[in-house]
């Protein structure tokens, strides 16, 4: 018998550009990824994570993320979220959750002003989570970053508690830090380890074809919880 | 309202417009770049408009993380 396909729905807002490419590796990892448009007010019944992908949302108008947060299916998620749903945020919509509130921090216009389009490293910190069960704690990971607004910003106090919490789950690699983020942060989950945002793109690293399959060990590890919570609710 | 970056945060648009001054010969310290932003409130009432104004900084027009703002009136 198979294993038993979870339901992780994409959200889209005019303007995401990654939906198709999220759907399309989380459905060769195993998950059933319905693109959910951002009018909706709920979730499908069955959903067992969320992704929240790339693009522009918006058009990224005021600030990245700031006027999707407002959509109608972004209350579903944080409704889904308090319950102890998943939800991974990748690019803009790492954006959003920021925004939302649902994630801690801000993302600002990258250091060197230009928009960066390459591959980085990035350092596993923690395996722990949902989102990082197939990766080695310490392992590098080889996944591109595209985007004009991915330098994580926290103040001082706040990376120290994030740091202590444990929540700075993904950094990139020393003098690979694509944008000017703070403590060279690259992913960052909340207190209760269940939202997850990250700027790279695991969803353009899980072929060979397209130099890296690093990216698969994160939408896998997801694949992976979204079907164990989907074991424990039967 | 007047959105500006606060401070102690990167602004690299500030930082690029205050190289290209120093390109031009002008001689100046930091440059920041902020937002303005106007709106037409429908009412007379100043503090009412005020409190309006505050409302849409604090939910939409700022990320407080990061931000800071000042509001002017105008009568029309």
């Amino acid at each position: 018998m198979s294993e038993p396909r979870p339901v992780i729905p994409v959200v889209v807002w005019p303007g995401s550009n990654d939906d198709r490419d999220a759907q399309r590796a989380l459905e060769h990892l195993g998950a059933t990824a319905p693109r959910v448009w951002h009018t909706e007010e709920m979730l499908p019944r069955e959903t067992a994570a969320v992704v929240l992908p790339g693009g522009f949302s918006y058009g990224d108008y005021l600030r990245c993320g700031a006027i999707a947060r407002f959509s109608p299916i972004v209350r579903a998620v944080e409704a889904f979220a308090a319950d102890g749903g998943l939800v991974l945020g990748i690019c803009n919509g790492f954006q959003i959750l920021t925004e939302a509130g649902l994630l801690p921090g801000a993302l600002r216009p990258n250091a060197s002003l230009s928009f960066v389009c390459r591959d980085v490293t990035l350092r596993v910190e923690r395996t722990d989570t949902p989102f990082t069960t197939r990766c080695r704690t310490g392992q590098e990971l080889t996944i591109p970053v595209k985007h004009g607004d991915g330098c994580w910003f926290a103040d001082d106090a706040l990376v120290a508690a994030l740091e202590s919490s444990g929540q700075l789950v993904l950094r990139y690699t020393a003098g690979d830090n694509p944008n000017g983020a703070v403590a060279d942060v690259a992913g960052v989950s909340n207190a209760d380890g269940n939202v997850f945002g990250l700027m790279p793109h695991p969803e353009h690293a899980v072929d060979p074809l397209l130099g890296s399959v690093d990216g698969a060990s994160i939408l896998g590890s997801l694949v992976d919880a979204a079907r164990l919570s989907l074991a424990a609710s039967v | 309202m007047l959105v500006r970056p606060k401070p102690g945060i990167l602004d690299p648009q500030g930082q690029a417009v205050e190289s290209s001054l120093r390109h031009l010969g002008f001689d100046v310290g930091e440059a920041r770049v902020g937002r303005l932003v106007d709106v037409d409130v429908p009412t007379d009432d100043r503090a009412e408009a005020l409190a309006q104004l505050e409302r849409m900084c604090e939910q939409l027009l700022t990320n407080p993380l990061i931000e800071s703002y000042e509001i002017e009136l105008e009568r029309p």
